[in-house]
């Protein structure tokens, strides 16, 4: 277990963006955080490099059996770019404008292993060569403006290896990238994953990218997780109205159109144009061809709705509001399916699925979800 | 580069000659006598007609104007007989009321005004640097909050008033310096600086005080971009991302600034050499104004010009050594 976070909170003076979210991730293992802008999956993200200034964060954060929260600054300076890397959205202004990348991915190596500026320049063309760059020795005397965009994440994830991480962040890697690259990036991510065996937490609103690099899924609203499943689980039975809605409003791609990526889950997302009897249960029939947004914009920081987060824009709660998604706070609970009977779709409100425990930590791939109404899915068309 | 160099040389005596151009219509066109201007109050008739001749005035305004122009390369007689006035290379008019070609007049201010300029430079630049520096870092503190404020009140105060202030203060009360009484800097370092202090300071605070709100401004925007946080995630010493990171880029609008700023005070600070009684540039300028010596506010002119247009060619070079982005551009 490389991290172990619990109970996570993240407090700025204008409100709370984390609140209370955990998860556990191993070595070679990708976490996929999904979630709309503001639902604080990079805050989150932030909050494991020790990277906030002005919140307050508690809760807990083991990185390798060490405890991140309250940890000294000094101490979160020495795991930054050593053994927690980031790389973050946009590649162009996330680099710095007047260092060529060979110094800037010489910086940290330099810094964190004590080694000669002539090995840390070594070092910077050997990982630009590992990341796919073209004459890396000329390369890494250019600058940030002169590579384009793939080729500045390519930059991005060659620094932030350097220094052999054990964890990487990845926060929305391909967002500022054209499609086509965008696939070449999370390849090079895996590759590199596979071949360093680290573990990888996927920052995206992009539920292809989940389909395509993640093990597991924490879906985040609001700043809570309102469901955690293995990815499978998530595309296959996701249990919670918004993950359905995320995935009603998600293009679906034909069958071997999403590129060629070998990934079952990825698969599964692409299963052609049929409608999906789970999204169908939550928001009506599937139109074919047409993609359904979620009515409504995220909660607000300072006001977020009582209860559950989602449940004003929930489709669930609108067909049988029930008193309790307004005044509690649904708990994230295991949901396990007892006998499935023919398709998902058909199984009876609260017989087939069982509650069971309801704060226990998340061992090993379970799938878990935050919702009051979660058993009676498909009982409300 | 080079190639870069002789273009951007090229625009600069392409605007000086406008400048001069403007500058001369202004003295020359308008409906007053330059050659009784230029004489002084005190000539007689009989003066101002020699003088009239010597300038070229009775000639088409062109004429007088190629004259003037190549006069700076090849240098030119004022008129002829007994009366000429040899006036040699570079030659940039002449002030009959100080009875010296403008260029001698020019150069034997200039080391005074340029004193001035690049002492309060260094001073107002370290101030300032160093002021919105810390600001920008202690954003929103108390601390934060009273250095703006003095930073607004020292910009607020006029030149005259500083001048005054440091003067009563620093001469009158205190006695800890001499009253200004400028050495040139061949008399020792030490006498050249410590009787140019009170200038130096006078005019430092004042653009310090710029400096210092344009730094802090410039810096917090910087520390807020996404290359800032690489940094930190990077591990970097938060000293490092500060200053390698941070500073570097935050510079750059304010090198703008500077270049402008020193190139508009190397042909002299008006009013603080007035107030000190220093013989520059300004003083120069002051007089010549005052007088309607028209020679000489056109030389001033130019060299004004001349400075600020320089300095802007240093702030482009400068840049290109800052940010690679200009020098592919």
């Amino acid at each position: 277990m490389i991290l172990r976070v619990r109970d996570l909170r993240v407090a700025f003076p204008a409100g709370t963006a984390v609140d209370g979210i955990g998860f556990d991730l191993d070595r070679g293992r990708t976490l996929g955080v999904v979630g709309e802008s503001g639902s604080g999956k990079s805050v989150s993200s932030l909050a494991i490099m020790g990277l906030h200034r002005e919140a307050a964060v508690s809760g807990s954060i083991v990185f390798d059996g060490e405890e991140l929260v309250g940890a000294p600054a000094s101490r979160l300076r020495e795991l930054r770019g050593r053994r927690i890397a980031m790389i973050f959205q946009d590649p162009l202004s996330s680099l710095h404008p007047f260092y060529t990348v060979g110094e800037q991915i010489a910086e940290a190596y330099r810094l964190h292993l004590r080694v000669s500026r002539r090995v840390a320049r070594e070092r910077a063309v050997e990982m630009l060569a590992e990341v796919g760059i073209p004459e890396p020795r000329r390369r890494a005397g250019e600058h940030p403006h002169r590579f384009s965009g793939g080729m500045r994440q390519r930059v991005m994830i060659a620094m932030a290896l350097s220094c052999e991480p054990d964890l990487l962040i990845a926060d929305e890697p391909t967002t500022a990238l054209d499609v086509t690259v965008q696939a070449q990036i999370l390849e090079l991510i895996r590759r590199i994953q596979r071949d360093r065996g680290i573990a990888v937490m996927m920052i995206t609103h992009d539920l292809g990218v989940v389909a395509r690099v993640a093990d597991e899924v924490l879906v985040m609203y609001g700043g809570r997780t309102v469901e955690h499943a293995p990815v499978r689980e998530i595309f296959r039975a996701p249990r919670h109205p918004y993950t359905q809605g995320l995935l009603a409003s998600a293009p679906r791609l034909p069958a071997g159109g999403a590129g060629d990526s070998p990934d079952p889950a990825a698969g599964s997302v692409a299963a052609g144009g049929s409608p999906d009897p789970v999204a169908g249960g939550v928001a009506g029939p599937v139109v074919k061809g047409r993609l359904r947004a979620i009515p409504g914009s995220p909660p607000s920081l300072l006001a977020p709705p009582p209860g559950c987060r989602f449940h004003p824009r929930c489709a669930r709660y609108a067909a049988a509001p029930d008193d309790a998604c307004v005044t509690e706070a649904p708990e994230l609970r295991e949901l396990r399916e007892l006998c499935v009977l023919g398709e998902v779709g058909e199984v009876h409100a609260g017989r087939a699925l069982r509650l069971v425990g309801a704060e226990g930590p998340p061992a090993g791939p379970v799938h878990r979800t935050a919702c009051h109404l979660a058993e009676t899915r498909g009982g409300s068309r | 580069m080079t190639r870069y160099l002789l273009r951007r040389l090229a625009a600069v005596a392409g605007v000086l000659l406008v400048i001069c151009a403007v500058t001369f219509a202004v003295f020359y066109v308008l409906p007053s006598d330059p050659a009784a201007h230029a004489c002084g109050k005190t000539c007689t008739p009989e003066q101002v007609t020699l003088v009239r001749a010597q300038m070229g005035l009775d000639r088409p305004v062109y004429e007088q104007f190629g004259g003037y122009v190549t006069g700076i390369f090849t240098g030119r007689v004022l008129g002829d007989g007994p009366t000429a006035l040899e006036c040699s290379v570079p030659c940039f008019g002449y002030s009959y009321q100080n009875a010296l070609p403008v260029w001698d007049l020019l150069t034997d201010r200039l080391p005074v005004s340029v004193s001035l300029a690049l002492g309060a430079a260094a001073l107002w630049l370290a101030g300032g640097l160093a002021v919105g520096l810390v600001a920008a870092l202690r954003r929103g503190t108390a601390l934060d909050r009273s250095l703006m404020a003095a930073t607004l009140a020292s910009a607020s105060a006029p030149v005259y008033f500083t001048a005054m202030m440091l003067l009563l203060i620093l001469v009158q009360r205190l006695e800890w310096l001499p009253y200004p009484d400028y050495r040139p800097i061949s008399e020792g370092p030490a006498a050249w600086a410590g009787n140019l202090l009170l200038p130096w300071m006078t005019l430092a605070s004042l653009y310090a005080a710029m400096y210092a709100r344009l730094t802090r401004a410039s810096m917090i925007e910087t520390m807020a971009e996404p290359y800032i946080r690489t940094a930190r995630a990077k591990g970097l010493y938060e000293r490092t991302v500060v200053t390698k990171h941070g500073l570097r880029s935050a510079l750059t609008p304010i090198v703008t600034i500077f270049g402008m700023d020193l190139g508009g005070l190397l042909a002299g600070a008006v009013i603080t050499e007035h107030v000190f009684g220093l013989p520059g540039v300004g003083q120069l300028t002051y007089d010549a104004i005052f007088k309607a010596d028209q020679p000489v506010v056109l030389g001033v002119t130019l060299l004004a010009a001349f400075f600020i247009t320089l300095a802007n060619l240093g702030v482009d070079l400068v840049y290109a050594v800052i940010d690679p982005r200009v020098r592919y551009a």
